[in-house]
């Protein structure tokens, strides 16, 4: 097993970590940036360096500081957690090449799959269905143009370079292709320092449906089941659950057996999700892959009943997968709320400051996973990622209805939250119904 | 009659696609803030001639913080 993992990362993943490695016995080492001193993962982890200042490139970002920090303290292992440095191919080398376990699938494979016109040429090559598009990058306006014909409208560019929905743009018109691409390689280019785009066809509605894979260095590969994650704002989840509510057992089979493949296909390690869109008709397409543990990780671990955050300890240690595919059942239901400090009111605008008071909810069936506390100070140089509250139940009503109590339950003050725009999406018919798709959110269904 | 532009949020400068003397449109980007990992712009409330700009990229502000003037 692992000796010491340096956690690069901050907030509730990191603290997600550390409760891995106490069950694992693995010591901890946390790092931080100065505008985290006081924050819960510093104090939670056996060791902890201080990075630099509140800036992620000069903190979360910074490899050479991160390394540092691993060889003052013995660290043998570097989990990144998600965002940060976590699907930087340099930096899974960097580790390597400074003798640390890099928590998380081979260099290659982050490389490939980063790149995601390259990860739709490499999945379609597997056999998984993709979104129709563009065979790769486009260099221009007028190769985009050109591209456009076999794609067909609306159609939307996407970042060759990056994810998170920077430098997307929906288009619906061949006039407007020019000025939407000049404004998204722009944007994709500040972002990734990669100004090259791809068009795909724009579904219209669609599931967000992805498949946790996980595997270890022996030719092992299995699935986790699905997460059903279609409420979405900017191209990113806000509510996510497991199973997919009413989704066909024979599209399920398809979408399970296409990320095992898919994942099979490029020498996979450790966990990763195989994210889909899926139509009325139940044809389902490759998005992305993430090669990284992700936040909405435990509505996967409270339906299987699993710890995958411990088993990519023992995978990164070089230890056989603890379980078969047949094995991994999902029982009963699992859903989980993201409480962000946003303003739902005021198109999700970030909503930074102290919290004066936090009272998480508790009972039966909860899970909370919260990097911070009353007192914490959200600042402006990080994600606004405050908690996430799971709830489990015998079915997907008793799930809800345990998540809508807890959220009435949770105090937070002094910030701005998502929470009443969680609680108007699960009061909303569609989603008590299981009739979700990603563009509800925009369609301003939960106003 | 100089109108003073505020920043609606806090955040960090992260660039300032304008500068003193350019003439924008009401709903035009003077400058543009990030916040938690999202970039934010701060627009001119009118059309005018932008003759002050009293940030500086990488510079933190607070909501309520003059960022330009406006004439």
């Amino acid at each position: 097993m692992l000796r010491a993992v340096l956690v690069a990362n901050r907030g509730e993943i990191a603290r997600r970590v550390f409760r891995a490695c106490r069950r694992a016995g693995v010591a901890t080492v946390a790092v931080y940036s100065e505008a985290d001193r006081d924050a819960p993962h510093v104090r939670e982890a056996d060791e902890s360096v201080l990075l630099g200042p509140a800036p992620a490139r000069e903190s979360y970002l910074d490899v050479e500081r991160l390394l540092d920090a691993a060889r003052r303290t013995g660290a043998d292992a570097v989990h990144p957690g998600y965002g940060f440095l976590s699907e930087n191919w340099r930096f899974a080398e960097a580790c390597a090449r400074a003798g640390l376990a890099f928590i998380g699938p081979p260099v290659e494979a982050i490389r490939a799959m980063g790149d995601k016109s390259e990860a739709r040429r490499l999945m379609a090559a597997a056999g998984v269905p993709t979104v129709p598009g563009s065979p790769g990058p486009v260099a221009d306006a007028a190769d985009a143009e050109a591209a456009a014909g076999g794609v067909g409208f609306p159609l939307i560019l996407k970042a060759a370079g990056g994810g998170g929905g920077i430098g997307m743009a929906r288009v619906d018109r061949s006039g407007d292709l020019a000025t939407a691409f000049a404004s998204a390689t722009r944007r994709a280019q500040s972002a990734f320092g990669n100004g090259a785009l791809y068009l795909e066809r724009f579904l219209e509605r669609p599931r967000h449906v992805e498949v946790q894979v996980f595997a270890d260095g022996h030719d092992t590969v299995v699935h986790l089941h699905e997460r059903e994650c279609s409420i979405q704002r900017r191209h990113q989840k806000l509510i996510e659950e497991s199973p997919a509510p009413g989704l066909d057992p024979a599209t399920k089979r398809g979408l399970v057996e296409a990320a095992v493949a898919g994942a099979r296909s490029i020498g996979y390690v450790s966990a990763g999700t195989m994210e889909f869109l899926v139509d009325a008709a139940g044809r389902f397409y490759f998005i992305e892959m993430n090669t990284r543990i992700q936040v909405e990780h435990p509505v996967t671990e409270e339906v299987t009943g699993l710890d995958l955050v411990v088993e990519q300890l023992r995978v990164a240690a070089g230890e056989r997968l603890s379980w078969r595919q047949e094995e991994i059942v999902q029982r009963g239901a699992a859903v989980e709320c993201r409480v962000y400090a946003e303003d739902p009111d005021k198109n999700f605008l970030p909503s930074p400051g102290t919290i004066t008071r936090l009272q998480p909810p508790g009972g039966e069936g909860i899970r909370v996973d919260s990097g911070v506390e009353t007192g914490s100070v959200v600042s402006v140089h990080y994600d606004p990622l405050l908690l996430k509250l799971v709830a489990r139940g015998a079915d997907r009503d008793e799930a809800l209805a345990r998540m809508r109590a807890a959220l009435d339950a949770t105090a937070v003050e002094g910030v701005r939250t998502t929470i009443p725009f969680l609680k108007r999406a699960l009061d909303h018919p569609d989603v008590r119904r299981g009739a979700l798709h990603t563009q509800m959110v925009d369609e301003g269904a939960f106003r | 009659m100089p109108e003073q532009i505020k920043a609606h949020i806090t955040g960090v400068v992260f660039q300032i696609p304008t500068k003193t003397g350019d003439r924008v449109g009401a709903g035009d980007p003077v400058i543009v803030l990030e916040s938690m990992k999202m970039e934010i712009p701060v627009e001119a409330p009118r059309a005018g001639v932008v003759t002050e700009i009293k940030v500086q990229e990488g510079q933190t502000v607070q909501e309520g913080d003059t960022v330009a003037v406006l004439e």
